[in-house]
Parts: C-alpha cells; structure tokens; sequence
C-alpha cells in the first residue's frame, strides 16, 4: 500500500489532536507514516500514541539545528524524506507555519501544494471551502506528490492500530535552511483552556465585552462547555485578550463544531476566519448586527445578562 | 536601503466573489478590484523604513492590466516607482509560479529587503512569501508584528500561537507583516497628483526571459476540477432575549447535542 507521509506535531510531549486527525485522513489514501522533525528526544514520547492511530512508520529526524531556524529546516528535512519514500501524498495540519513549511516542501519536490482541505478523497484530490464558505471546490495537485494542508476539525480522529516501525534520518542542514535564524520563543498567556487551533467549541468575545475584567464572563461560558477562548481583532486590540486570541483574516481560521460569538458585530474580517463553523450561535444587543446573518441561532440582548445565564444552565444540565 | 513591496489587486472582500465556470478561475472582472488590505499595511511599512533609513520603495504587483489602478494608489501613499508584470499568459497561475514570476522581476530591481502582505483575502493561502523566499533562496521572515533593521540585519517579531518568535536574517530578505504591524496612510492630496508621473514599468514574460508554458493555467501545479455553491445557510432562528436567553440558547445546544 502506498506510503502517506504526516507531518507530527507536538506540544509539551503529546500529540495535537490535528496529528490524530491527520493520521485518519491519510488512511482513506493508503498507510500513514508519521514524519517527527524537531529536537533530540522528540520522537521517543510520541511512538506509542503515533502507533495507536496507524502509524506504520516514524521518520525520526530529529537535531537541535531544526528549532534554531524558521520553517526552511523542516521543509527541506521533509522533502528529503519524501524524495526517498516517494508517498501517495504528504499531509500537515493547516496553520500559518505549516502551510509555509508544506508550500516550500511542494516547491522542493517540483510538485503542487493544496491548502485548507476540508475533506481528502481516495484519490487523493482535496475539497476546499472558499469564499468564506459560499463555494466549495475540489481541486487536486497537477504533478509530483501532492502536499495537503488540512483544516482542524474536518474529520474525527479514530485509532487504528500501526506498528510504528522507527526509521531514522540523518539531518544535515544546507547554509540556505539556516537563514532565518530564531532568536528568542516568547510565550504569551496561555492557560489551561485548549487551543483555538484545535478546539472543537469555541467562545469568543468582542468589543462588546468592554474591558479585559469582563472577559471573564466570556471565560466563563467557554469553561463551562469546555471551549476554547477566542475574541475579536477590536478585544485584542484593545489588550483586554492577547493577540493570539484573535480569530479572523489575520488572526486564526477556526471551523470548530460550535463557534458562540458574544458582543461581535461580525466584521468581515471576523468572518474570514470562523464562517465555515458547523454552527453557530450569537448574542449582540444590535437586532441589525451582520453577526446574526450567519447565526443558527442568535439571541438579540446584552452579553452581561445572557451570557452568566447560559454558563449556568450547561452547568445545571451537566449535573 | 532600496525596498520592493509586493502588493496584490484582488477582488473586494465586501463584493460577492465568483468563480468563472470555463476553467474554473477566480472571476476578476466580477466584482470591485481593491489593494489587498494587508498589502496596505506592507505598503506603510516600506514607507515607514524608508523614512528611518532612506531609499527608494518600489510595488511589485502581478496581475491584470486593471492592476495599475491599485499600483497608481501605492504611488499615491508614497512609493516612488512601480513594476508591473504583466502578460495574458499568466492567468490560472499558482502560488508556485506567481513566486517564480516574482523572483524573475525581483532580479531586474536592485532591493534590501521584500515586504510583503501575510495573506491575500482572495486565494487565503499565506505562501507566496515564503514560496518567493525558497525560490531566491534568501530569509525568510514571515508573519511580522514588528520590524528592526540596523545595518544589514533584520529582525522581527512574528506572530505564533502562543506569544511570538524573535527571528533574525540578514538582507536581502523577505518579510511578510499582519496588520498589527502599523496604521497605513491615507494618500494625501499632493501625493495624488505626484502619483500621475511617477514611473510604472511593465514586463511581459518575455522581458523576464520566460515562456508561457512555464506559467499560467496550463503549468499550474494545482487545478480546480470543478467546484459548487455552497447550499445557502439556513436561515438561523433570532430570538429577543426576554429575560431567559441564556436558557433558550443551552436548549438550543442540547436539541444539537452540543452539550
Ligand atoms: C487588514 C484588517 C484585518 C483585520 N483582521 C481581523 C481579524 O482577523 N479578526 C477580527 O475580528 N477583526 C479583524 N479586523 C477588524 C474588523 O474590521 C472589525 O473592526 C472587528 O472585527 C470588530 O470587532 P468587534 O465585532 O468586537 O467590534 P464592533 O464591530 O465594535 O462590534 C461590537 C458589537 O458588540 C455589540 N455589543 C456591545 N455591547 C454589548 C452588550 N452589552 N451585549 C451584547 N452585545 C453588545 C455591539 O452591538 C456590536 O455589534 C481587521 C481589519 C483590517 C482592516
Ligand atoms: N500576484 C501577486 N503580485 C504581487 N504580490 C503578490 C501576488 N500574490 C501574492 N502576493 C503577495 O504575497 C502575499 C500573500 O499572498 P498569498 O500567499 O496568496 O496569501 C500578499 O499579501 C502579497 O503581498
């Protein structure tokens, strides 16, 4: 069966649930093999969670070169696995580095890149949801393996067992890989809550949440289902949230199960980056809000009042 | 510092956009044509170093002929000059090739650095920056909320999930910057009018020494199949909050299993 190499990915020593999902999608194409580039020691803490999902093989390239520089490192690692496996195709999660990582491999291998699949067929072609969602396409790479980026949420992860065969390489960086160089990795706040990336639930808050004391009650909804904190560009601008919170055009693109957006007038900015939500579900005490041309179900009244009496009820069901 | 800003025409994100049925390409003649916003915000970063450290700023753009509508208002902000890669062979191309194009003409201009936008609003791919960095094998420096030059090093803070990187590179580079980054500039009466001689300069494919079978629909590394309208959403339910809104959404989530 043909080789689908995934690219994995990590944080604090466990697989991002996008690695999960990525190993099922590549199984609909032939045999996923799970591709680790990073530090020393990587590897050794995923190999039981990678074989779980179907991983037949793990590429092992791991040197402490791969952090000190910028997307060029991983995507020439990449393209010189590929080159020797010759995969049906190559997948990565979709986000701002990975795409860059997943185009400057395409580019190495003289073949295509795919961005923000919703859906990879057998045939290994992707769906894409464009226009803010009003068009899909279905489109595929016109020569050389296809390299895909695919959105969080688009399929379930499922395990399937994999027999996770290490395979190890070698990694000597080119001077050209070497020319970003990263100085400094500055964390931001960050709590406990998950990613937006990943999150399957999110609640963001706008600026209609009015300073950053009142986010809580936007953090509150979002604990109470166990969601993802999300916000407008007008909250993260204001500092009320750090900028990493900042869904949209320039902030990140979601398609989480649900999006509740609170105090967002719905800019089509905004948009851009949660349209394709599976559903969605407003309050703004604007009945004109453009939010609300895209809500399942909206709620036309002050966040202040509603929002705390929704955290309470999901928290009365949930018993 | 010579600086070369790659500005993008696109349609107008406010407009209805629309794939044209005969290959499957972006519509351009559809809607409105704007700058691409972000590019905006490269376009004011150019002017912004150019102003700490001198030089000329010059747009890159490629597109349709219509394009130098958008170049005549980058000249309008502040650039000095303007090339413009123009060719009907070009329509259908990739981000790939668009990168290879852009690469061709960034030969023919002597630049420090490459600002480009971190995402156009019509493909949505945010690559072509690093794409055009592998392809003249220089830094790239993508995704910048901040940019320092001093002498031939620069350095940026780019944006990540959690908080953001420290990268540095040396020049000639390629920056891409999110909209953090500045506030662009309105074109100002005087810059309006300068903007009418300022010099644009059209290169065919020719003029870049390539041939049409290298770009374009044809040489595409991707292709659209075929592709549909999305159903339209169905209409959501709005209700008044009549003092149980909160209660009516958590039904709402439980009637979806949401919760
Ligand atoms: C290049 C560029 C890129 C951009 N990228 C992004 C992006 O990535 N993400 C993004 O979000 N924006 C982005 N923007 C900004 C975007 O245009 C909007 O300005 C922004 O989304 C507005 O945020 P908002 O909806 O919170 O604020 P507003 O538009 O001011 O809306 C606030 C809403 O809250 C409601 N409200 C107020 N008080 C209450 C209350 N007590 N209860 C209920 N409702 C209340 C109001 O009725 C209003 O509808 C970008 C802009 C540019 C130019
Ligand atoms: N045809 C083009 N001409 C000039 N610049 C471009 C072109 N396509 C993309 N760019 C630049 O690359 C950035 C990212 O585009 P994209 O990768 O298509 O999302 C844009 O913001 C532009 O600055």
């Amino acid at each position: 069966m043909a080789e689908v190499l995934v690219l994995v990915e990590a944080a604090n020593g466990s697989l991002k649930k996008s690695t999960l999902e990525l190993l099922t999608a590549a199984r609909t194409l032939g045999e996923p093999s799970a591709v680790v580039i990073g530090a020393p020691g990587t590897a050794a803490a995923l190999k039981d969670k990678l074989a779980e999902y179907g991983a037949a093989k793990v590429y092992v390239a791991e040197s402490e070169e791969i952090d000190a520089y910028l997307v060029a490192p991983k995507a020439e690692v990449l393209a010189q696995i590929a080159k020797d496996a010759e995969p049906a195709a190559i997948l990565v999660a979709s986000n701002a580095e990975n795409k860059e990582v997943a185009a400057r491999t395409a580019f190495k291998l003289d073949s295509g890149f795919l961005a923000d699949a919703v859906e990879i067929t057998a045939e290994g072609s992707a769906k894409q949801s464009i226009f803010g969602g009003a068009v899909t396409v279905t489109s595929r790479v016109a020569k050389g393996v296809p390299v895909i980026s695919l959105r969080a949420n688009s399929v379930s992860a499922a395990p399937a067992p994999g027999t996770a065969e290490e395979v190890s390489v070698p990694v000597s960086l080119s001077e050209g890989a070497k020319a970003a160089k990263l100085l400094e990795r500055v964390e931001e706040a960050k709590g406990s809550r998950p990613s937006l990336q990943d999150a399957s639930v999110i609640v963001s808050g706008g600026r209609g949440v009015g300073s950053a004391e009142n986010f809580s009650v936007v953090e509150n909804v979002a604990d109470s289902i166990g969601a993802a904190v999300g916000a407008s560009r007008a909250a993260t601008d204001a500092g009320w949230v750090p900028h990493q919170m900042q869904v949209g055009q320039t902030g990140v693109t979601v398609s989480p199960q649900l999006y509740i957006a609170l105090g967002i007038s719905g800019a089509i900015q905004h948009r851009a980056g949660m349209q394709t939500s599976k559903t969605i579900v407003a309050v703004n005490k604007d009945p004109e809000a453009p939010i609300f041309e895209l809500a399942d179900f909206g709620v036309v009244g002050d966040l202040f009042t509603v929002a705390p009496q929704l955290a309470e009820e999901v928290a009365k069901r949930k018993g | 510092m010579n600086i070369v800003v790659l500005m993008k025409q696109v349609p107008d994100t406010y407009a209805e956009r629309k794939l044209n049925p005969a290959d499957n390409t972006l519509d351009r003649d559809a809607s409105d044509a704007v700058i691409n916003e972000i590019d905006e915000y490269a376009i004011e970063e150019g002017l912004l170093l150019k102003e700490a450290h001198g030089g000329e700023v010059t747009i890159l753009t490629m597109g349709p002929d219509r394009a130098t509508e958008s170049l005549r208002k980058a000249l309008s902000m502040g650039a000095d000059k303007a090339v413009h890669v123009v060719d009907d062979a070009l329509h259908g191309s990739c981000a790939i090739t668009t990168a290879k194009v852009l690469a061709k003409a960034l030969a023919t201009i002597e630049y420090d650095l490459v600002i480009a936008g971190s995402e156009a609003t019509d493909s949505r791919l945010s690559v072509v920056p690093a794409l055009l960095a592998e392809a003249l094998g220089v830094p790239q420096l993508s995704g910048a909320r901040k940019v320092q030059v001093e002498g031939s090093t620069v350095t940026i803070e780019r944006s990540t999930d959690t908080g953001y990187d420290r990268v540095e590179g040396a020049t000639p580079a390629v920056i891409s910057v999110v909209e953090k980054i500045n506030e662009p500039r309105y074109p100002s009466f005087k810059g309006i009018m300068a903007a009418k001689s300022k010099p644009v300069q059209s290169l065919s494919l020719a003029d870049l020494g390539m041939s049409p079978d290298e770009v374009g629909l044809g040489a595409s590394t991707t292709t659209v199949e075929s592709f549909q309208e999305a159903p339209p959403r169905s209409a959501g339910t709005i209700v008044k909050d009549e003092g149980n809104g909160g209660v009516a959404i958590a039904e709402f989530l439980a009637s979806k299993k949401l919760i």
